[in-house]
């Protein structure tokens, strides 16, 4: 039997796992588990604090070895943190304080009492949710990928193997080809998650194929998308899954060598998977001999340098090889020709997360989750303006409506719904007559936007569309690695005239340049930075050209955002001269005139900077 | 932040011989050499490139490439504005105007006093929390531009 020095031992075959697993589960003597959210969310509300608060009443109230704590990666809800789950029940304790923790040990804990104050209300009913599983946020969810998060540690291997890890990888080394992984991953229908979309099994096949003795595998966690944080949480809080997923993909493609580029700005994704692929080197489920069947594969993790254009295959490999991350032409693919001119697989992190999920269940059972060509679920990070932001993972084919309104809650602050940006400055903004469309590849495209690595943002309607459109641009300038022509200067182009248009210097033929540019841009860029750098400002344009025309020809920006174009003003019958606004403005604009009076503010001294706008809590600041 | 060469070297040197030596190993060495400076040195470019036999443009080209590197001294306290998209739909913009208000500076730029700097970042990943300043390493969520001053002050 395994005994207590198996655990610092290899795994020489593929029974010496499963035992393991199964004398891992016996060992198991506590009857409930209390699981602290360590998702950057909960984090910087103080979650590190509660958790070390947990730990010590548990030991004060004499309860260790019945009741564990445990770190987790981010649950999700980001929203409502710091999150406290009580497991096996799934009691959700919401925005918990460190001065809540004596009261959740001795009423839930000892005495099975649910704190009606910490649980999750839902906000039209005002009815208390006590389980995870029933807070509307997660029920209309399909947390396939992303749901183990909330049960393991992300630094502890046994965590995950308790919970059934590295059972596909026993299974792919014991009873399936290379081959036979492959035709799995075809069947299943898998895309790429990391933007493109393209068929993951074609991907594998093609590398498989491509001649050459050394090969790799890449797994890119790169995500300089920004609104997407759905590989950050997976990196941090479920590292192994990814490995595994990895270490499949390498059998598969019959690679010996892999790397994960990882952001150097996920400083605790970089720690968590340091930690996971030391620990499975060391249970001899990574490196020499895997599991015994003299099948290799090592991980190194290469860091990136905070450059949105590493996320495209040729400059990220680039990267890793120690030079300057710029594309190259891609007329052969780096699955042929990639790190060293060698064949190359290059991976997002939910892609490789998915993996180990299809070989456990099976090809058939992802191909029945989804839609015509979109299969499985995907992690989607709702931000921006709506109630419930977090990260949230749906099956393919939900609407964006389902999301937005019983996922998300609505629009935050009485708002009206403006668009919904998903896919990230190459992806585009869908106006609410696109809400009932079913979130899927092929519809995002049709629609003009796409799935990108999943970012959805909500706008209300103080957000400007011509602002975002040169939000996108300007980022997009400054991130454009100036290779290729069309890019460098087209985006410098564009950006200018839609400053311009911010400006109130905007002319007629100004949305027609903006179309020509964007088009051009898309033919005769060399990578898919610039060749999709226009669809921002195409599906504004398409969706919200009334509020081009209003920037355009009546010099007014109807959102109140653009600065040139809006005024500040004070609704002399909201105020009362309370002058909180007084003391905010650095302009001295504003001026005191008698106790119960209105304030007064200077159109000319005013420098638009809406500090009185945001510290007014009577709206008697306007903005127009 | 005032280092002498040799104590430069030093650190460039202890690098090197962590990444073996190995030239597609620049970038991380730059981060290393980074984090214990704060920026890079003229010095500490110019010893990577003499200790990995490679040439000088092509460390400059990458410490220049990419936005993680700085080639000028940074402050005590780093404050990070995240203008990423969540953010930036959610005032980040207002944000950033704020505190280059409040220390006199613009984003990228470093204080007289040499106690702040205020980068921008283009996400975080925190969008759930946007807008986010990040101060120090750490997050601070749901920013508002009259949290700015409390943040400045914590930092003493």
């Amino acid at each position: 039997m395994v005994n207590i020095e198996m655990e610092t031992c290899r795994l020489t075959d593929y029974a010496d796992l499963e035992s393991y697993r199964a004398n891992l589960q016996a060992k198991k003597t506590e009857n409930k588990v209390i699981t602290i959210c360590c998702g950057t969310g909960c984090l910087a509300y103080g979650a590190s604090k509660i958790g070390q608060s947990f730990k010590d009443e548990i030991k004060n109230q004499g309860l260790e070895g019945t009741v564990s704590v445990k770190f987790t990666g981010c649950q999700g809800f980001c929203e409502r943190g710091p999150l406290v789950v009580i497991r096996p029940e799934n009691i959700l304790y919401q925005r918990v304080k460190p001065e809540d923790v004596s009261r959740i040990v001795t009423e839930t804990i000892r005495n099975d009492l649910i704190l009606d104050d910490l649980l999750y209300t839902i906000p039209s009913t005002n009815e208390k949710v006590r389980c995870e599983e029933d807070v509307p946020f997660y029920k209309k969810q399909l947390r396939l990928v992303f749901g183990t998060n909330g049960y393991i540690d992300p630094t502890s291997l046994d965590d995950y193997i308790q919970a059934g890890g590295y059972q596909a990888l026993n299974k792919v080394l014991s009873s399936m080809s290379p081959d036979e992984v492959v035709d799995e991953i075809k069947i299943s229908g898998l895309r790429g998650r990391g933007g493109g979309g393209f068929a993951t099994g074609a991907k594998w096949e093609i590398t498989r194929e491509a001649p050459g003795e050394l090969k790799y595998v890449i797994c890119n966690c790169d995500e300089g998308d920004p609104g997407a944080f759905m590989d950050r949480s997976l990196m941090e809080g479920n590292p192994h899954s990814i490995i595994e997923g990895m270490v499949i993909a390498a059998y598969a493609v019959g690679a010996r060598q892999g790397y994960i580029y990882i952001r150097n700005e996920y400083p605790v994704a970089l720690k968590n998977s340091e930690i996971a692929i030391k620990k499975a080197e060391e249970k001899g489920l990574l490196g020499k001999n895997i599991l015994g069947t003299g099948f290799d594969f090592s991980i190194k993790i290469s860091r990136g340098g905070g450059a949105f254009v590493c996320g495209e295959s040729t400059a990220l490999m680039a990267s890793i090889e120690g030079r300057t991350g710029e594309p190259r032409a891609n007329y052969i693919h780096t699955s042929e020709k990639g790190l060293w001119e060698r064949p190359t697989l290059l991976n997002n992190v939910e892609t490789l997360a998915n993996i180990p999920l299809i070989i456990n269940k099976g090809a058939e059972w992802f191909y029945g989750i989804g839609t015509g060509n979109s299969k499985g679920t995907k992690i989607f990070s709702l931000v921006g303006k709506v109630h419930n932001t977090g990260l949230i993972e749906v099956p393919m084919g939900i609407t964006l409506r389902e999301i937005i309104y019983e996922i998300g809650g609505g629009i935050p602050g009485g708002k009206k719904f403006k668009a919904v940006q998903t896919g990230g400055p190459s992806g585009g903004c869908l106006p609410e007559e696109k809400l009932d469309l079913s979130v899927d590849f092929d519809e995002l495209s049709r629609a003009g936007s796409m799935m990108g690595s999943g970012a959805m943002i909500v706008m209300d309607e103080d957000n400007c569309m011509v602002d975002i459109a040169r939000y996108f641009l300007s980022f997009l300038e400054e991130e454009s690695c100036g290779k290729c022509v069309p890019c460098r200067e087209g985006l410098k182009r564009m950006r200018q005239i839609l400053d311009r248009i911010i400006e109130g210097k905007g002319q007629d033929e100004d949305i027609e340049l903006l179309i020509d540019l964007s088009e051009s841009l898309t033919m005769g860029a060399l990578c898919g930075l610039g060749g999709s750098a226009g669809n921002p400002v195409l599906s504004t344009i398409r969706h919200f050209k009334d509020e081009y025309v209003a920037h355009i020809q009546e010099k007014r920006c109807p959102a109140g955002v653009c600065k040139p174009l809006i005024r500040y003003y004070i609704v002399e019958a909201n105020c009362n001269g309370c002058s909180l606004c007084i003391k905010e403005c650095p302009a001295d604009a504003i001026s005191f005139q008698g106790k119960k009076q209105p304030v007064k503010l200077d159109q000319d001294k005013c420098t638009k900077c809406g500090a009185c706008y945001d510290i007014c809590r009577l709206n008697a600041v306007e903005v127009k | 932040m005032s280092v002498n060469k040799d104590s430069i070297y030093n650190i460039v040197d202890e690098v090197v011989v962590k990444h073996n030596g190995d030239p597609s190993m620049l970038v991380a060495m730059l981060q290393d050499v980074q984090a214990q400076l704060y920026f890079l040195p003229r010095e500490s470019i110019v010893r990577i490139a003499e200790k990995l036999d490679i040439p000088l443009t092509r460390v400059y080209s990458v410490a220049t490439f990419f936005r993680a590197f700085s080639l000028k001294p940074r402050g005590k306290h780093n404050l990070k504005v995240c203008m990423g998209t969540a953010c930036h739909v959610r005032g980040a913009e207002k944000v950033l105007d704020k505190i280059e208000t409040e220390l006199c500076v613009c984003a990228g730029e470093t204080t007289k006093d040499m106690k702040y700097t205020i980068e921008t970042a283009n996400c975080v990943g925190a969008c759930a929390l946007g807008p986010v300043v990040v101060v120090d390493n750490e997050f601070v969520g749901q920013m508002t531009t009259d949290k700015v001053k409390t943040i400045l002050e914590k930092c003493n």
